[in-house]
């Protein structure tokens, strides 16, 4: 007995939590077959040390890393949340041409963009887009 | 307008005993074994075959006909090989990794539009649903990465972070002109409003391939397909494995089944971001200038569905052709020219891009270029 009936969006994300079970239980799935199918071996030390062509690892590998990958992160988040407040005026922005209201959604569609826009002309004069820094400008022997 | 329906609400409605999460469940588990998880299987066969065929080479031809059967003995193998944590790395890290990967791909398969009464579910939030589904996958490959405490790990796993998220940026505003034409996020009327028939009336909702629409539009879909290649680290934007100088990136101490998973992960994504073009922007199931439904006489649901489905899938691996076919044609970029690709050259595209079909959408009444030409009042 049905005691009522789900809505189509109800159903897609019944849909959606589904989607997630099955292929969060593949990975287990397939794992457990390999571990049931692969040989065990000894591990020696040479076999457990990371592959570095041969060589024996200098080392930790968990090194400092370059800034730049952190600068990139920090622009691409605030490029992110801007990019989530555009999609709503993005939505409604068809409807507006219907009703009259285009001139309003359109302006905040301008605003956005041109907060990113100038968002990105400050990281890029500020050179936080250049990947290789200073090479050629401040170069000793130039 | 007949509704478009998800999968579970089909299948209930040919089958019925069941309850509609039951369907939901079966939907589910249909679209991952029978298509994602083979697909990901065969592209591996299917990328070797075409590499080959460009190659002037015969490539696999040994397990079965034609060599179809290959994925199969490459599963096999790999789930017979040994499999180990290196010492210094992060076993549970480790584990979790392939996890993200392959939940991030596969779970992006519920929103795919495959056919109008097949949608495995047409939530209303469809288009950010897949962005936010396959970011996943950055974390994926950056926890493995960093857990496998290897240099070339790092690298890769680095590289891949870094790629992947500013990717993101012109991944995202070339969907947006989509949002602007269509007024919608759910992948159903996205792809509907897509339809165009020489042969009867078309609804003022119709207005033929977004990537027709507009001139601005146009641009977006390259964008977005370029965009797609880097977010799946695929030739040109292959640095985080880039054999040549990080030995296999962020994968090198994945062995057997985990290393498996990846690939697998990496090939769905591959069909999502193919499958995002197609739908987005080159009509999804329509059949160019022809609507099945409106041939004047109606067609079973389960025909239609089938035909739908068909014309999906032949436009998305035609995209996912090209994706393989620039694998041998394009060289690696430098890291710099890729950070100086995304940032000063697409996104500022993008930008226009944006702006641009709001202007259009403004001047026009939201009539695209097809409706002008046909005179729609």
């Amino acid at each position: 007995m049905r005691l009522r009936v789900s809505t189509a969006v109800e159903t897609g994300f019944i849909a959606v939590f589904w989607f997630m079970i099955i292929s969060g239980l593949t990975v287990p799935l397939m794992l457990g077959v390999g571990y049931l199918l692969r040989p065990k071996g000894k591990n020696t030390r040479r076999k457990m040390t990371s592959y570095e062509c041969g060589e024996e690892p200098v080392g930790s590998a968990w090194v400092k890393f370059n800034i730049r990958f952190y600068i990139v992160a920090i622009v691409f988040i605030i490029f992110d949340v801007e990019m989530a407040a555009i999609f709503p005026v993005a939505v409604v922005f068809k409807e507006s041409i219907a009703n009259g209201t285009v001139a309003l959604v359109f302006s905040e569609i301008f605003i956005f963009v041109a907060l990113l826009l100038i968002g990105l002309i400050y990281c890029w004069v500020r050179g936080d887009l250049e990947w290789v820094k200073g090479v050629t400008k401040f170069a000793p022997n130039k | 307008m007949v509704q478009s329906a998800q999968f579970a609400h089909s299948l209930e409605g040919w089958f019925g005993f069941l309850p509609l999460w039951g369907w939901a469940a079966i939907s589910a588990a249909i679209v991952i074994y029978f298509l994602a998880l083979p697909f990901g299987g065969l592209a591996t066969y299917v990328e070797r075959k075409i590499a080959a065929d460009m190659q002037d080479r015969i490539g696999p031809n040994r397990v079965g006909p034609l060599g179809i059967l290959q994925f199969l003995a490459d599963a096999i193998k790999m789930l017979g090989k040994e499999d180990f944590v290196p010492k210094g790395g992060d076993r549970f890290l480790f584990n979790l990794a392939p996890l993200f990967v392959v939940v991030g791909s596969c779970t992006a398969f519920a929103v795919l539009p495959l056919s109008k009464y097949l949608i495995g579910a047409d939530v209303n939030i469809g288009v950010i649903f897949i962005l936010a589904v396959t970011t996943l996958i950055a974390p994926g490959i950056l926890l493995g990465a960093w857990a496998s405490e290897n240099k070339w790990s790092l690298l890769g796993g680095l590289r891949a972070a870094s790629q992947i998220v500013s990717y993101e940026i012109p991944v995202a505003l070339s969907i947006l002109p989509v949002v602007l034409i269509s007024g919608s996020l759910q992948m159903g009327q996205i792809v509907d409003q897509q339809g165009w028939t020489l042969f009867g009336e078309n609804p003022a909702t119709f207005h033929f391939w977004n990537a027709f629409h507009n001139p601005f539009a146009f641009f977006a879909m390259f964008i977005l397909f370029i965009g797609g290649l880097a977010e799946t680290n695929r030739i040109p934007f292959d640095l985080p494995e880039a054999e040549s100088e990080l030995v296999s990136g962020f994968n090198t101490e994945f062995s057997g089944m985990r290393f498996g998973l990846y690939a697998l992960g990496e090939f769905c994504d591959v069909f999502v971001m193919s499958a995002m073009v197609a739908a987005l922007y080159l009509g999804g199931w329509h059949i160019p200038f022809l609507d099945i439904e409106k041939l004047g006489f109606a067609l079973p649901t389960a025909l239609v569905a089938m035909v739908h489905l068909t014309v999906f899938m032949v436009k998305t691996l035609l995209v996912v052709f090209v994706v393989m076919w620039l694998r041998w044609t394009l060289p690696r970029l430098r890291v710099d020219q890729l950070m100086g690709m995304c940032w000063k050259g697409m996104l500022p595209i993008a930008f226009i891009n944006v702006l641009g079909t709001a202007v259009w959408m403004w001047v026009f009444k939201g009539q695209s270029m097809m409706q002008l030409l046909a005179g729609h009042g």
